[in-house]
């Protein structure tokens, strides 16, 4: 099986296959779907690593990355949205927010 | 005492006494028949931001704006010569929409050298004129020039392209925007391009929505479990006010202070936002813009935080000191819904900590801006109820005040020049 990640970063493919999501709308919606022991196993994995992925992300070209590093920056990415689960709420969802739901258009690329 | 000097006159409602300081109603919220004033009187005649001039990168670049509360859809869109104009969404033929993709209920954006009408093919140039009709030969003597698209006056502003569905709008767009916000030109708009934007469904009245950004009141209770119980305990008890407010005709101003973050204790700080050096109030390290313009922090408040430049009737631009910005719209749909569109603009990462950086302020502010939306139906529900009818309002609040009173000024301003 190829590995999504940079081989440096093999302790992260375990969460890599589910958490390396390209749009916000894809990274809030498994956050919703996901339980908190999932998403704090990817917090407290991928919060460690984090500023040597920065480091590593940062010497490659930033407007090409290979797809590896493009996933690992995902990764990243989904890793800021669980942190509000995580650190802040104890639940996966806004509290208090009923129904409402904000839904993403537009973002930067990557 | 006041953490901030106030005006003479004792408080900042004071100092614009047409406001008064009794209890409001919130009557112009609830009621069907006002809302078809408001959109007669307001909607009808005010200039309205649909969008920006980069959406708009070429000739024949262009996108469709439905206006419900102007019972409108404009086609917005980059002529030869480089001008953005706008156009009833209707051929006139038979009335057919336009520009539409799959589901005329929605916009849409594209490019095109032309506007073809998907019933019987007429076509239209960039400029709206009528160049081609199938069969011409049918119809009775027709003067082409006659029946081009029919124009919707448009103008832009710092790249902010505005709409005026009045026959003849009263004031050019610039009067309309006065010195308080034409003061932020040469702020560099066209170069903060990375967008991130979100849109949702409200059912509250657009107004109320305005009301929970206009104010800052909320933000220590509403938005305290974002922050560690060490800040947020502190930030509770301190309260919140602003050093400076500004009316200028419709429009209104808060600027607010800063926090410096990073000069704050581990313990009052989320461990995710020490690690991408980023939150709320945006990237720590602040990008170079360059020289500001002088509407921006009008008050010279140092910490600075934010001004929240609030445009009558529906759009808001909110500068933050650390070098991003966001801007706010809200369309209604009924008297009691209205459809939020919320973006954040930075400059264009150039590398990784940038851009981790401008995604958790894209996403901090997601969380937030859904903690403010989730009160809004619990209050148009009560609202509703009618039980109770006058509320009151402090004076960290002016500019909710003021927005009601505008609107309700314009009505009537509207409605007595008709009698």
């Amino acid at each position: 099986m190829t590995a999504y990640l940079p081989e440096e970063f093999a302790d992260l493919e375990p969460f890599a296959a589910k958490w390396c999501l390209p749009t916000e709308h894809e990274r809030h919606h498994t956050r919703l779907a996901s339980t908190m022991e999932e998403m704090q196993a990817l917090y407290d994995a991928a919060m460690p690593r984090a500023e040597q992925a920065m480091a590593y992300l940062e010497k490659l070209p930033y407007d090409a990355l290979p797809d590896d590093a493009l996933n690992l920056l995902h990764l990243l990415y989904s890793m800021i949205q669980v942190s509000f689960p995580v650190e802040v709420w104890h639940q996966p969802k806004v509290p208090d927010t009923g129904s409402a739901a904000f839904d993403c258009f537009i973002e930067p690329t990557p | 005492m006041p953490r901030f000097p106030k005006p003479p006159e004792g408080s900042w409602t004071r100092h614009y006494p047409e406001l008064g300081t009794g209890p409001v109603s919130y009557d112009d919220s609830i009621d069907p028949e006002f809302y078809e004033r408001e959109k007669r009187a307001i909607f009808k005649r005010a200039w309205l931001h649909v969008g920006r001039v980069e959406q708009l990168p070429r000739t024949g670049s262009h996108f469709t704006k439905t206006i419900h509360a102007a019972n409108a859809s404009v086609i917005v869109v980059r002529d030869k010569d480089g001008t953005v104009r706008a156009f009833h969404n209707i051929c006139r033929h038979r009335g057919n929409k336009l520009v539409w993709n799959e589901d005329p209920t929605l916009d849409v954006e594209g490019s095109c050298r032309q506007f073809t009408c998907k019933y019987h093919g007429w076509r239209y140039g960039l400029d709206g004129k009528l160049n081609f009709i199938q069969q011409e030969g049918e119809f009775f003597d027709v003067d082409k020039s006659k029946y081009g698209l029919a124009p919707v006056h448009c103008d832009v502003w710092a790249g902010f392209i505005f709409v005026n569905l009045a026959d003849e709008p009263a004031q050019s767009l610039r009067d309309f925007l006065g010195p308080m916000v034409t003061a932020l030109e040469g702020y560099p708009f066209d170069k903060m391009t990375s967008r991130f934007g979100y849109s949702t469904e409200i059912k509250a009245n657009w107004k109320l929505y305005m009301d929970a950004f206009a104010e800052f009141y909320h933000a220590p209770i509403l938005h305290a479990k974002q922050s560690p119980e060490k800040f947020s305990v502190a930030a509770a008890q301190a309260g919140f006010e602003a050093p400076h407010y500004q009316l200028d005709g419709p429009h209104r101003l808060v600027s607010t202070s800063g926090i410096r973050f990073w000069e704050l204790d581990a313990e009052s700080v989320k461990p995710v936002d020490a690690l991408t050096r980023s939150g709320l109030f945006g990237p720590w390290d602040k990008p170079d813009l360059g020289p500001m313009p002088p509407g921006v922090n009008p008050a010279n408040c140092d910490p600075w935080g934010l001004d929240s430049f609030q445009l009558f009737p529906n759009f808001v631009i909110l500068i933050w000191s650390q070098g991003w910005y966001i801007t706010y719209q809200y369309w209604p749909t009924s008297y009691n819904t209205h459809v939020f569109e919320g973006s954040a603009y930075f400059l264009p990462a150039t590398n990784v900590r940038e851009r981790v950086a401008q995604e958790m302020a894209a996403v901090t502010f997601k969380e937030f801006a859904l903690q403010d939306s989730n009160t809004l139906e619990a209050t148009q529900t009560m609202l509703e109820t009618r039980y109770v009818d006058h509320f009151l309002l402090n004076d960290q609040e002016i500019l909710c005040r003021h927005l009601h009173k505008v609107v309700g000024d314009w009505v009537e301003e509207y409605e007595g020049a008709a009698r």
